[in-house]
């Protein structure tokens, strides 16, 4: 195996890791405040058509992005009414977001099928970006791969490092608790809640503009629901969430090559190797119930209605 | 005239709004004309946005639109799993009035026989099915005519002899597609090569790309595929190689990359259908038709010298001729043993059941 196909084999896995990572780390805030979105999917496909739109129509890949964040968050804050102001039933909310992400998306993205649109730029320093192996991988991304990182980092330190982030956890693990000591407990359920439906709506936007630069019907295929096993999978701590995208893009990306080089695996089975893969990591740290219950929101997935 | 309804999901409300219709029907035909508008429908697996296999279906369906106007009223059913679900949405459709009803993807053959013979006074086409009953036919392109083309111009136009091929899912059409196309590339490059990766999906963009930069990582300069959008394409351009598109002609997205693209093409078929569906001449039948009955179309053959261009076109008229047929001997599979005989061809019924690999082939298929 030669060096520039290791290169081009990391390049391809850090464009598959990108938007599970977007919107993993957005559900995961989410989740810590006690909120469960099963709508990733739904808000990533309406993400993904406003900001092909929006970069269509304007010009312009960051006011497409903006969009898709701003579209994102608008769809999460419909969940946000549905089941934190009237108290809906979570799981069934988040599904109906989905069903009408799919939908909705399709509808207004109707106008953009088959229309073609230039890839996200990338990240050229002359000199640095052409260096063997580091150079296209660390310095010849686009903005939104960094933008994956930064954003990961960022909500590391301010769940665990920042008073508003321990706040925030603390509504997720005892939302009376919380509300006792005087924090609005809705109030930032809804900042989590919009905050979550933004990274996913800029996930979308990485596939519509970056990863496949056009407008499909149904484009994400699954990967919002993913994201949302990524959570799980890094049991709500945000630098598992790095090690869990990065493995199962990687297995994606591998499975293909596996093929390409002729080796007798049914097809069928490579295919399934990255779920695979997932449950396999799913049932390995459930199996420890204690780190798990040390990390998982207690009050994920409940209704928080105050009673003073 | 159309009416529209989204995803089986809805057919729910469809059903009411198909009752609210009815009642509405006899005010709406005394305003506009005398006669009943004769009515079609069809069902499609995807969504007509694919831009792909389901939308050339549509552009089939408005082309029966614009040559018969009021005479026909068309609706169509998009993204109807294959299965339970698409019997319901046929006998659907029988049920609301539709003289003739379109199924458009292989998996409906069972639902198609089934609400046939419930409805025998309506008419069904299944495409790419092939059973038959007196109201159900059944019809299809030869798309590996239109691959062994590919294999032609990639046989002058690949520097490194491979090609990556993304596949779909390990059917016959997909392989007898494959086939045709490494026998094409072998009369102008006998070394050439195909590589494979099935991508288990007919429509997934991301995985598309994926799978054609994980080919072009391992040496292919040319990117095939059997799957329905213009991702691989994209990536094609990316990565400064050459490629086919697929389905519908997606130069829109690879003005630079595209060579050309088999074109699907059901307009004058539909519109013959359904005439023959209104004055009776409708009869029950087989058709699979390819270059020469015009249901393939090849599209503009771009981004390559005027020789290559010369013998693409030379070959797309040999093949309507008849003077080449894609599957004459010799061929040998993958293990070396002969398939086709020199001088011998293979018949209709061994191409539409073909599960085995053309030697040049890299790439194994599920046992």
């Amino acid at each position: 195996m030669n060096l520039d196909l290791v290169v081009s084999i990391a390049l391809s896995v850090i464009s598959a890791a990108t938007p599970l990572l977007l919107a993993a780390t957005g559900e995961l805030l989410t989740e810590k405040s006690g909120v469960l979105n099963l709508g990733v999917e739904g808000m990533m496909l309406v993400g993904a058509v406003i900001g092909f739109g929006a970069t269509l129509g304007s010009g312009s890949a960051i006011l497409g992005i903006l969009a898709a964040a701003i579209a994102g968050a608008a769809l999460a804050l419909i969940f946000g009414v549905l089941t934190l102001t009237l108290l809906a039933n979570q799981v069934a909310t988040g599904l109906a977001l989905t069903i009408f992400g799919v939908g909705f998306s399709a509808l207004i993205g109707a106008r953009y099928v088959g229309q073609p649109l230039p890839p996200l730029p990338k990240l050229h320093l002359p000199g640095i970006s052409d260096l063997p192996v580091l150079g296209p991988i660390v310095f010849g991304q686009d903005a939104l791969v960094y933008f994956s990182f930064a954003a990961l980092f960022g909500v590391s330190w301010f769940l665990y490092r920042s008073h508003a982030g321990l706040v925030l956890r603390a509504v997720g693990d005892s939302h009376d608790a919380a509300h006792a000591i005087g924090y609005k407990v809705t109030r930032i359920r809804y900042l989590a809640v919009a905050f979550g439906g933004a990274m996913c709506g800029i996930a979308g936007s990485y596939l519509s503009l970056a990863y496949t630069p056009m407008w499909a019907e149904n484009m994400t295929a699954g990967r919002g629901w993913i994201a949302l096993a990524l959570v799980v999978f890094a049991t709500w701590r945000p630098m598992r969430l790095l090690l869990g995208a990065y493995l199962f893009g990687g297995i994606t990306i591998l499975q293909l090559h596996i093929q390409g080089f002729g080796i007798a695996i049914p097809s069928q089975f490579v295919s399934m190797l990255p779920y695979l893969a997932t449950i396999v990591v799913l049932v390995a740290i459930s199996s420890n119930r204690t780190r798990v219950r040390l990390n998982t929101p207690a009050c994920l997935g409940q209704p928080f209605h105050a009673t003073t | 005239m159309q009416m529209k309804r989204r995803t089986f999901a809805q057919g729910l409300f469809g059903g009411l709004a198909a009752g609210a219709g009815l009642l509405a029907a006899p005010r709406l035909i005394g305003r506009a004309a005398a006669a009943d508008p004769f009515k079609a429908a069809w069902i499609y697996v995807g969504p007509v946005g694919d831009f792909g296999w389901s939308y050339q279906h549509d552009q089939g369906r408005k082309a029966v639109e614009a040559a018969l106007g009021d005479q026909v009223k068309t609706t169509y059913v998009e993204s109807v799993p294959e299965g339970a679900d698409a019997e319901r949405v046929l006998r659907d459709l029988a049920s609301a009035g539709n003289g003739i009803v379109f199924a458009t993807s292989f998996g409906y053959w069972q639902p198609a026989l089934k609400v046939a013979k419930q409805f025998p006074n309506v008419k069904f086409e299944h495409a790419t099915g092939f059973k038959r009953a007196d109201n159900l036919a059944t019809y299809n392109i030869r798309f590996y005519e239109g691959r062994y083309i590919q294999g032609v111009i990639a046989g002058k136009m690949s520097k490194s002899g491979v090609v990556g091929y993304i596949g779909s899912v390990p059917i016959p059409e997909v392989i007898m597609g494959m086939n045709a196309f490494i026998q094409g590339m072998h009369t102008v490059n006998p070394a050439g090569k195909i590589k494979m990766v099935m991508i288990n999906a007919w429509y997934d963009p991301g995985k598309e790309s994926d799978a054609a930069k994980a080919l072009i990582d391992q040496g292919a300069d040319l990117v095939a595929q059997h799957t329905d959008s213009p991702a691989p394409l994209q990536t094609a351009h990316d990565r400064g190689v050459k490629g086919f598109g697929q389905a519908s002609d997606m130069i829109k997205f690879a003005p630079d990359t595209q060579l050309t693209a088999s074109v699907d093409h059901w307009d004058e078929y539909y519109v013959g259908r359904v005439k023959a569906a209104m004055d009776g001449s409708w009869k029950s039948q087989d058709v699979w038709g390819g270059l020469k009955s015009g249901m393939l179309h090849m599209a503009p053959y771009l981004n390559m010298p005027d020789d290559v261009k010369a013998l693409a076109q030379k070959t797309e008229e040999d093949i309507k001729s008849g003077a080449i047929m894609p599957f004459m001997g010799p061929i040998k599979a993958q293990d070396g043993t002969v398939k086709v005989q020199q001088g011998q061809m293979l018949d209709d019924g061994a191409i539409a059941g073909m599960d085995w690999l053309a030697e040049g082939i890299e790439g194994q298929l599920p046992k």
